[in-house]
């Protein structure tokens, strides 16, 4: 990002020091002033439209297609469809984060129809409105088949058990204290606010999309498969993203069939995913349907823990959402058993969304222990605390860094929860009943592989260069701060460059990792410039310090000095200048924690503490979240301004979890019905309360040297569960399928 | 969206003139008048409109909020929504107006809609919107898909077989209780409808929403001088705080002397296929004493017809908490 260097958008830096202090994003000023330029923002010369036609059936084959009509509005310039597209190839199963899309059947593969909305026929026009307008008159005749788009859900296949120890149906028959139930997620919709989109273009064989990507280098090898093109060939760039929350990380058909599309007709092409389509064609957190049971003695030490649970998928495809994620570690419990089984619908096919499997996991295990507290008349902190753990009862291994209980404390000290009245409805405010709830948290911590260069130039400037992205969460920034805090160079002076499949190997956004993951690459790469430099300033021909040692050397604030000398030193440019040398560059490299050597000695997890209050107005049924406590557990935060956003923004989607999103499927048409932003609700601002963020700021050595881990998903994991519980004790109504509606309600 | 050509009207008679070539005013017209174009623009994109001609009347003199000899008050058609919500006679007088028009919409889209467009709102059930899917306003005689579909925000009274459709605007709410009354311009002359005969009930014919004829032009909107001692509330339901269209809302103008209730006014919204006034609720609160009683009773006849889809049957209940809590905040009973 070339404008954070020179005019020094940021402004000066609070401190000296950046690291642990609270910058805005570097990428601030380009945002708010428009001039960041966002995939739909690219205009190429010559670049054509391409609209796609949506199957208005759920299941059924494609019969014929006429665009006879379509072909003949003005501006046209061609409608493709299986019958006259060059055929896509699938991708062969994926390695590591390579070759990964959810959706593996390519766009127009054969003639069936699977889900409402898949893409049946494609239009291309000189405007966009054009390409609507054609898209809208190609006449498409189905075969239509019975459709299942169903809310209750039915394994396909025997329960899978994925952890066992003990035996938790024998200790849950004898347990003197039970909590049976089954808790149930919608399905959500990510909803970032950028629709998905693709600009493809074609020279000589080789392709150039700018896309809306999470993981630009996976997409580039995903569209090399499909489209069967050299991987080489093909060059992917995401500058910005108007967020994602995982529906961005996969490619998914909209890409593909623009890069072919724009290879048949040889001109640029645009393509940008309608609103509609976003709840179709891209993925979505599936529906959930978990079966908990708590078995536990009298004095609240869990004795048993079964968590039973299905999600939907798509015909074709296997996502898993992984509920069970978290259960084998939270809680210390002699006899647990996890298991799943996927059930098929025909809709789209999901994909991973902010924090999946523990999101709705946690929801289901923090509603079923607070219920087990209410059996219990125990608090649910201190129920919390008789079973916390003194290692990870699944594997054996210690925890890295583990403090729930101190999340807690805090989360109680700061919320107030000393004040508790435990009985229903008995805490009243302003003529209104408040209801408090909590939950806890986590979120795995981790590392992928990553590669990153770093180059001091003349101009005392300093560039780096990753093939990661940022989703709008303040890579930018991060990574200007890792190398400002290596090199000495100030924070306006590094210039970041990301999104670029060009760049050297950088990690995917996703999975909380990108902060973990650069911070040894790009270290190393700074320190790496930093050697070369002083090798420069103390050897060759012309050097700047003769006969010192670079270890006798330091830079401080953009110059090389001698240690322990009062000397302004000389600028780093000017050492370069006296080398002759261009600019001096450094290499780094981070190795995956996933199957690693730290991932076999330790439990890698951040973890957290949600208090919510909810106020309810009963002549009205108005429930409204008024404040929420948030104390997490997440290593060492670089730079906390950005991550307390992270977390407040969850909080927020949170909200939206717990009391109105649901992407509903209208059961005859097989389609989700409420696929806009007025009928899909999601929190608006006069939703969102005053949130009150702490970090706890315990660094998580073993994961990297700025002991750094991720903070993008935990803050949404426990805040549905921590508002359901909150409404229980304000209305005495359990709601253990969400979202919460007024209609529950009006029985309080 | 499909072509069309766009006129500017440079006075309201070639406006007029250019609407009577049109063979409908109502789904379907080949001509629509563009004000704010909050949902004719949208619906157009959505190819549920496709009016082959658009007459732009944004620069007619229909802006102003004037004051009338007998107290009343005249609005323009064009009059946005912002602008009459935050006007000061509106604030001080006509209070259930303000707080209907700030209830709605959002802020941007409250600064673009005007007073003529909020009145011709068009329904927002979601396979009116849906040209993939049947419905009988849309195209007559396609059948109605909402009605073993997905109902949970439409219609419990004013239903038909043929159509269940909310009425979503709230400031028709507040105007059905204040007895506004709707002057229009058409190509013969002028003339001037009492709210409660301005919107039709869906009935068999569905696509056609009020008394509207080709040619026809709102030009304003006046109200009655406010009555003296009464006070008026806005009381709006819904899942969210903010920027959702009502699954219950209340309008309410009450004068109150020596504990009991004098003339009362009632609208509702949220709940019908028009605009919905309370008169079985309003005279039985007529003379009755101001308390928890008669309000609840009140609440309880004026939903006494409805008629619940498969998914809102809770919409009953709600509404009459709706009406009972809007009389409680008219009359000093709750303070919020």
């Amino acid at each position: 990002m070339s404008a954070a260097r020179g005019s020094n958008p940021v402004g000066a830096p609070e401190t000296p020091k950046v690291l642990g202090g609270k910058l805005p994003r570097i990428d601030g000023p380009l945002k708010v002033t428009g001039r960041a330029v966002y995939t739909s923002d690219i205009a190429l010369p010559g670049m054509l439209f391409a609209i796609p036609v949506r199957s208005t059936i759920a299941r059924g084959r494609i019969v014929s297609i006429d665009a006879n009509a379509a072909r003949k509005l003005p501006g046209v310039k061609a409608v493709y469809h299986r019958g006259n597209i060059k055929a896509f190839f699938r991708t062969a199963p994926p390695k590591g984060f390579s070759g990964l899309i959810d959706e593996k059947r390519p766009p127009f593969e054969d003639d069936e129809v699977r889900y409402y909305g898949q893409y049946v026929a494609v239009a291309v026009a000189q405007t966009m409105e054009q390409a609507k307008a054609a898209a809208d008159a190609v006449r498409v005749q189905y075969a239509a088949a019975a459709h299942n788009v169903g809310k209750q859900l039915g394994a396909d296949k025997p329960m899978k058990v994925e952890s066992e120890r003990g035996d938790a149906d024998k200790a849950f028959a004898s347990a003197p204290v039970k909590v049976d139930q089954v808790y149930i997620t919608p399905t959500e919709v990510h909803n970032p606010i950028e629709l998905h989109a693709t600009v493809a273009s074609w020279e000589k064989g080789h392709v150039t999309l700018y896309e809306t990507s999470q993981a630009i280098l996976n997409h580039q090898d995903v569209l090399h498969q499909m489209l069967g093109v050299p991987v080489e060939n093909v060059r992917v760039i995401t500058h910005f993203l108007g967020s994602g929350f995982g529906g961005k990380l996969w490619p998914w058909t909209h890409s593909i069939l623009a890069a072919g599309v724009a290879r048949e007709v040889g001109a640029p092409v645009k393509l940008v995913v309608s609103r509609q389509s976003m709840f179709e064609a891209v993925g979505h957190r599936p529906r959930t349907q978990q079966h908990f049971r708590l078995g536990a003695t009298p004095e609240g030490k869990l004795v048993s823990l079964s968590h039973e649970y299905l999600n939907q998928t798509s015909e074709l495809d296997d996502y898993k959402e992984d509920c069970g994620e978290a259960t084998p570690f939270m809680y210390s419990v002699p006899n647990l058993r996890v298991a799943s089984a996927l059930s098929r619908g025909n809709i789209g096919t999901p994909t991973a969304m902010r924090g999946p499997g523990a999101v709705p996991g946690l929801f289901a295990m923090e509603s079923a222990m607070d219920e087990l507290a209410i059996a219990l008349k125990m608090d649910p902190i201190e129920l919390r605390k008789r079973n916390e753990p003194t290692q990870d009862e699944s594997n054996k291994l210690p925890f890295s860094s583990r403090h729930l209980l101190e999340c807690m404390q805090v989360g109680a000290e700061k919320f107030g929860w000393a004040q508790r009245d435990p009985a229903v409805g008995a805490m009243k405010r302003d003529g209104l009943t408040i209801g408090w709830g909590v939950a806890a948290c986590s979120w795995g911590a981790m590392r992928s592989d990553a590669q990153a260069s770093v180059e001091i130039t003349r101009e005392g400037t300093a560039i780096v260069k990753t093939a990661t992205q940022d989703v709008g969460t303040g890579t930018y920034t991060v990574l200007a701060i890792i190398v400002a805090e290596a090199t000495g160079i100030a924070i306006d002076r590094v210039d970041v460059q990301l999104g670029d499949t060009r760049l050297p190997m950088g990690p995917i956004s996703g999975g909380s990792w990108v902060t973990a993951s650069v911070i040894p690459a790009v270290s190393n790469a700074a320190r790496d410039a930093v050697k070369a430099l002083l090798g420069m300033a103390t050897s060759g021909p012309n050097p700047a310090f003769k006969g010192a040692k670079p270890e006798d050397l330091q830079l401080v604030d953009g110059r090389v000095k001698r240690k322990g000398e009062a000397s302004s030193g000389v600028a780093l440019g000017d050492v370069l200048a006296r080398a002759n040398v261009r600019s001096a560059i450094g290499h780094g490299k981070s190795a995956t924690t996933m199957g690693g050597a730290e991932s076999r000695k330790y439990s890698l997890h951040s973890y957290g503490a949600q208090f919510a209050e909810v106020t309810w107005h009963p002549q009205t049924a108005r429930l409204r979240v008024s404040r929420f406590t948030s104390v997490i557990d997440a290593g060492r935060m670089l730079n906390p301004k950005p991550a307390r956003n992270q977390i407040e923004g969850a909080v927020v989607m949170g909200i939206g979890m717990a009391l109105l999103e649901e992407s509903r499927y209208d059961q005859r048409y097989g389609a989700p019905i409420n696929s806009n932003l007025a009928d899909y609700m999601v929190s608006t601002n006069a939703d969102a309360p005053p949130i009150d963020v702490t970090f706890l700021d315990y660094p998580d050595l073993v994961l990297n040297e700025m002991g750094a881990r991720g903070v993008g998903e935990i803050g949404l994991a426990g805040t549905a569960a921590a508002i359901t519980a909150a409404v229980y004790h304000a209305t005495g109504v359990r709601v253990r399928e969400l979202p919460v509606r007024i209609e529950d309600l009006l029985g309080a | 969206m499909e072509r069309f050509q766009y006129t500017r009207a440079r006075t309201i008679p070639e406006a007029i003139g250019i609407g009577a070539q049109a063979t409908t005013a109502q789904q379907g017209a080949p001509v629509r008048f563009l004000a704010g174009g909050t949902t004719l623009v949208d619906l157009m994109k959505l190819n549920v409109e496709h009016p082959t001609r658009l007459v732009d009347i944004n620069h007619l003199a229909l802006n102003a909020i004037e004051h009338m000899p007998d107290g009343g008050l005249r609005i323009g058609a064009l009059v946005r929504n912002a602008a009459l919500a935050h006007d000061a006679t509106v604030m001080k007088d006509y209070r259930v107006l303000s707080e209907a028009l700030l209830s709605g919409a959002s802020a941007q889209l409250r600064n673009v809609a005007t007073t003529g467009g909020n009145l011709l709102q068009r329904t927002r059930c979601m396979y009116f919107r849906n040209t993939a899917m049947a419905c009988n306003k849309r195209e007559p005689g396609s059948g109605c898909s909402a009605i073993a579909g997905d109902n949970r925000s439409l219609a419990i009274l004013g239903t038909s077989p043929q159509c269940i459709a909310t009425n979503p605007s709230d400031m028709n709410v507040a105007l059905a209780a204040l007895d506004a009354t709707v002057q229009v311009q058409g190509s013969k002359g002028e003339r001037t409808i009492p709210f409660r005969d301005f919107h039709l009930l869906p009935g068999d014919t569905p696509h056609r929403e009020t008394v509207l004829e080709p040619g026809d032009l709102v030009t304003h909107v006046t109200l009655a001088a406010p009555r003296a001692g009464a006070t008026s509330r806005y009381l709006k339901l819904r899942d969210r705080a903010s920027y959702e269209f009502a699954l219950a809302s209340a309008a309410v103008i009450v004068e109150v002397s020596g504990g009991r209730f004098g003339n009362v006014s009632i609208a509702m919204g949220g709940i019908g296929t028009k605009p919905w006034r309370m008169t079985a609720a309003e005279q039985a609160l007529a003379g009755a004493p101001v308390d928890e009683a008669t309000i609840v009773r009140a609440a309880k006849l004026a939903l006494a017809d409805a008629k619940p889809q498969s998914e809102n049957g809770f919409k009953v209940e709600l509404a009459q908490r709706c009406l009972a809590h809007a009389l409680r905040l008219a009359t000093g009973m709750a303070a919020s």
